[in-house]
């Protein structure tokens, strides 16, 4: 007769198994087992946080940073209901989580019992799928299966409620083998010809462009190989999503920068002008596409994506290839690398007017601002920020808001990984839990927080965190005391009635930091802000960084609402003859 | 549209609209229906009928029909997404006009009338395989098999003959010949 396990040995065994090496929690009543259980496990590191949220976004960096999947363990009743967020989140950004909430014994299920909620029906919306187990014969194969489903395909957030009697309950624990495929759900049967198809749009066009997205990041490092190789042997212009930022060089000259509502000139002009669209794992969202009628109207369209369902969803493509971004990747360079029929030179030429255009583009410096010796400029900031920072492996994470476009548009990225922000639900208050996982699974690089006022406020708790385990974030702070994307939109679009935009009582960051037990650092002046940044680089703790910039800056260039990509409006200088009027100030 | 400040885009023209009977093969598993109902729901998609029972209890499955209006591009994506969902095995799904594929509906009548009114519901459902389920002098149930608008109709035309009480079911699917759903 083999040994007998508990639920909660069982959870463990799973994790162990699974070579999960963190958890980020908060105990509870109806965990409590499972908590018990936790000193036995040494290989199994446990993180407390300060709110359950906080755990979901560490979660979320911690997968984001390393690509293994955020483990997240939560009591019953709030604790679950806190988590909806941050799972919520990992949904729309297709972040592996595995959630493991516990829940009131099974018999008092529906009675209405303390800290008890319906978690399953709660999160079915903003999970890949969700199991309550019913059954301790149940518990490793659920527990095993939700790793599998959160992490293959399109990724995503799972949850597994475990009823406390489940976890006091004993079985025998067989051990984890790979299971049959869960019925078909991974999709990566492209075709040759689809191949060929791809290979031969690259050779017609004459005005083609890449836009890649997260797909890339979450194919795994080798797709960021694969796309740069792929990226050089066309030469085609390429631009990126949000959230793809990283798979290929920010700094290299054929990125003409991130596209979008606030993304650069050239790469929305390019974006409308194309003649080949090239999708590689990003999903037509609404702050890329602007208006859907007036769309890359000239363009031949390609979509590559792991998911079905995102194709047509949105945009009608020419050409769908369903699969892993990576393989879809190798498959065309070998087989460009096989045909070499010059291909890859004489295409060069053909698109050598359309790199003219671009420069041209270029030439409109979009991202410029006017900068001030007496107040900081919050796209200054980033960008000495970024100088600074250059030289070593930084990850940067992000609020919500108008920092996070900044940080976007003036921090550059050269690594997959390095990036982590809300962009599909824009959830603020995710970058300062993040940067604590992001922390955790790189415990010796830096780990920036670049945050607003407002949106830090929002998970602050996790400061707490950060100072217990002695993780060395740095929270810089773009302190400009309003929701500055709000007070922008209220400005263009709302006759500047600020309503309720602005935070008339802030804490004193600096004290706020001590409070924490960690570092505090003011910059009031540019003179003084490379020292200061110097200084939170160089401590050795947590620091909290409020840098305090100018109030009225707005981030451009904007598409306004109800326009088109080519329609966009510049900085300050192009501003007085781009008036929003009329209907696009009720589309934003 | 309502002049709304937080409208993100401006509605694209909506295509022509088609009605579609998906087929669903499901684990029968607790909470499935509510996935498949709530992928709906959420999604802003419509239901006009929904049909589901266990139909292999040794594979566990279980098969729901569902009726739904949508555009081309909607009905894509509603099959794509049904596919998604873990407990799901298999979607088909074909348009209401589709001569390959039978639907029917099943409904149980009761009749409070005279024998002469009840006999007159009778003939007028000769059509629809009516079956008398249970009878007394004052009253009659009956079943009757047919399409969806064939019973608004029978309702309507039954009403003033003594109809107190309609049950339906929602449409259940088949194709014709020897072929299978695929």
């Amino acid at each position: 007769m083999p040994k007998l396990l508990t639920g909660a040995e069982i959870v463990f065994k799973c994790l162990e198994d699974q070579d999960v090496e963190y958890i980020f929690g908060y105990p509870g009543g109806a965990v409590l087992p499972i908590y018990d259980e936790l000193k036995n496990h040494e290989t199994v590191k446990h993180i407390l946080v300060r709110h359950e949220q906080g755990a979901g976004h560490a979660a979320e960096g911690y997968a984001r940073s390393s690509g293994k999947p955020g483990v997240v363990l939560v009591t019953s009743g709030p604790g679950a209901t806190n988590v909806v967020t941050a799972l919520t989140d990992a949904y729309m950004d297709s972040v592996p989580l595995v959630c493991i909430s516990g829940q009131v014994p099974t018999h008092l299920i529906g009675t209405d019992a303390f800290q008890e909620c319906d978690t399953t029906g709660i999160t079915r919306p903003c999970t890949k799928h969700n199991w309550l187990v019913k059954d301790i014969k149940d518990l490793s194969r659920v527990i095993h299966e939700a790793f599998y489903v959160s992490t293959t395909g399109r990724p995503g957030p799972v949850l597994i409620d475990i009823p406390k009697d489940i976890q006091f309950a004993k079985t025998s624990y067989s051990k984890f083998k790979k299971e049959k495929k869960l019925n078909g759900k991974i999709n990566n049967k492209f075709s040759q010809s689809e191949i060929e198809e791809l290979i031969n749009l690259i050779s017609k066009a004459k005005k083609p462009v890449v836009y890649t997205g997260g797909g890339v990041i979450n194919s795994g490092p080798k797709a960021s190989e694969s796309l740069r190789e792929f990226v050089r042997m066309i030469g085609f212009p390429i631009t990126s999503t949000l959230q793809g930022l990283g798979a290929f060089p920010g700094d290299d000259n054929q990125f003409i920068g991130m596209l979008g509502m606030h993304g650069t000139y050239e790469a929305n002009n390019a974006m409308h002008d194309c003649d080949l669209l090239i999708n590689i794992g990003a999903r037509f969202d609404d702050r890329i596409t602007g208006k859907i009628d007036e769309f890359s109207p000239k363009s031949k369209k390609v979509h590559i994506d792991i998911d079905p369902s995102s194709i047509n969803k949105i945009i009608k493509v020419d050409l769908a290839i369903v699969g892993d971004v990576n393989e879809v990747l190798r498959a065309t360079i070998k087989k460009i690398n096989k045909k070499q029929n010059g291909l890859k030179t004489s295409n060069k030429q053909k698109i050598s007017k359309w790199w003219e255009q671009i420069q041209k583009w270029r030439t409109k410096n979009s991202l410029g601002f006017i900068n001030s010796d007496k107040t900081i400029k919050p796209q200054h900031a980033v960008k000495r920020l970024y100088e600074l920072t250059k030289n070593q492996d930084t990850f940067i994470t992000t609020e919500v808001g108008q920092h996070q476009m900044w940080a976007a548009q003036h921090y550059k990225f050269n690594k997959p990984n390095r990036w982590m922000t809300s962009g599909g639900l824009g959830t603020m208050g995710y970058g300062l839990p993040a940067a604590v996982g992001v922390q955790i699974a790189h415990p010796d690089k830096l780990v920036i927080d670049i945050a607003g006022e407002a949106s830090v406020l929002m998970t602050i708790q996790e400061m707490s965190t950060a100072v217990q385990y002695n993780l060395p974030i740095k929270i810089f702070i773009l302190n400009n005391q309003y929701m500055g994307m709000v007070r922008q939109w209220q400005e263009l679009l709302h006759e500047k009635n600020y309503s309720e935009s602005y935070s008339e009582a802030l804490p004193d960051f600096v004290k706020l930091a001590e409070a924490y037990g960690c570092k505090g650092i003011k910059a009031n002046n540019p003179n003084e802000l490379d020292e200061k940044i110097r200084e939170m680089i160089n401590h050795t703790g947590p620091v909290i960084f409020d840098c305090q910039v100018d109030p009225n800056e707005n981030c451009f260039p904007m598409i306004p609402s109800g326009k088109p990509h080519n329609q966009m409006i510049l900085g300050p200088n192009d501003q007085e003859d781009n008036r929003i009027t009329g209907k696009g100030k009720s589309l934003v | 549209m309502v002049k709304s400040k937080s409208a993100y885009s401006i509605p694209t023209k909506k295509g022509k609209l088609d009605t579609h009977i998906f087929v669903v093969w499901v684990d029968n598993e607790a909470g499935v229906l509510a996935r498949v109902v709530g992928l709906f729901s959420g999604r802003g998609y419509n239901i006009e009928s929904l049909a589901v029972a266990e139909v292999d209890a040794k594979k566990n499955i279980s098969r729901i029909t569902i009726v739904t209006t949508g555009t081309p591009q909607v009905i894509d994506q509603i099959k794509l997404q049904l596919k998604k969902l873990v407990p799901v095995h298999k979607v088909a799904n074909f348009k209401r006009e589709d001569k390959k594929v039978i639907f029917k509906e099943m409904a149980l009548l009761k009749v409070v009338a005279p024998k002469k009114n009840i006999d007159k519901c009778l003939k007028s459902c000769n059509k629809f395989n009516p079956v008398i389920i249970d009878k007394t002098k004052k009253s009659i149930v009956i079943q009757i098999t047919a399409l969806r608008r064939e019973i608004d109709k029978m309702n309507l035309k039954l009403k003033p003959l003594g109809l107190i009480s309609t049950s339906r079911t929602g449409a259940i699917a088949m194709t014709r010949g020897a072929e299978i759903f695929n």
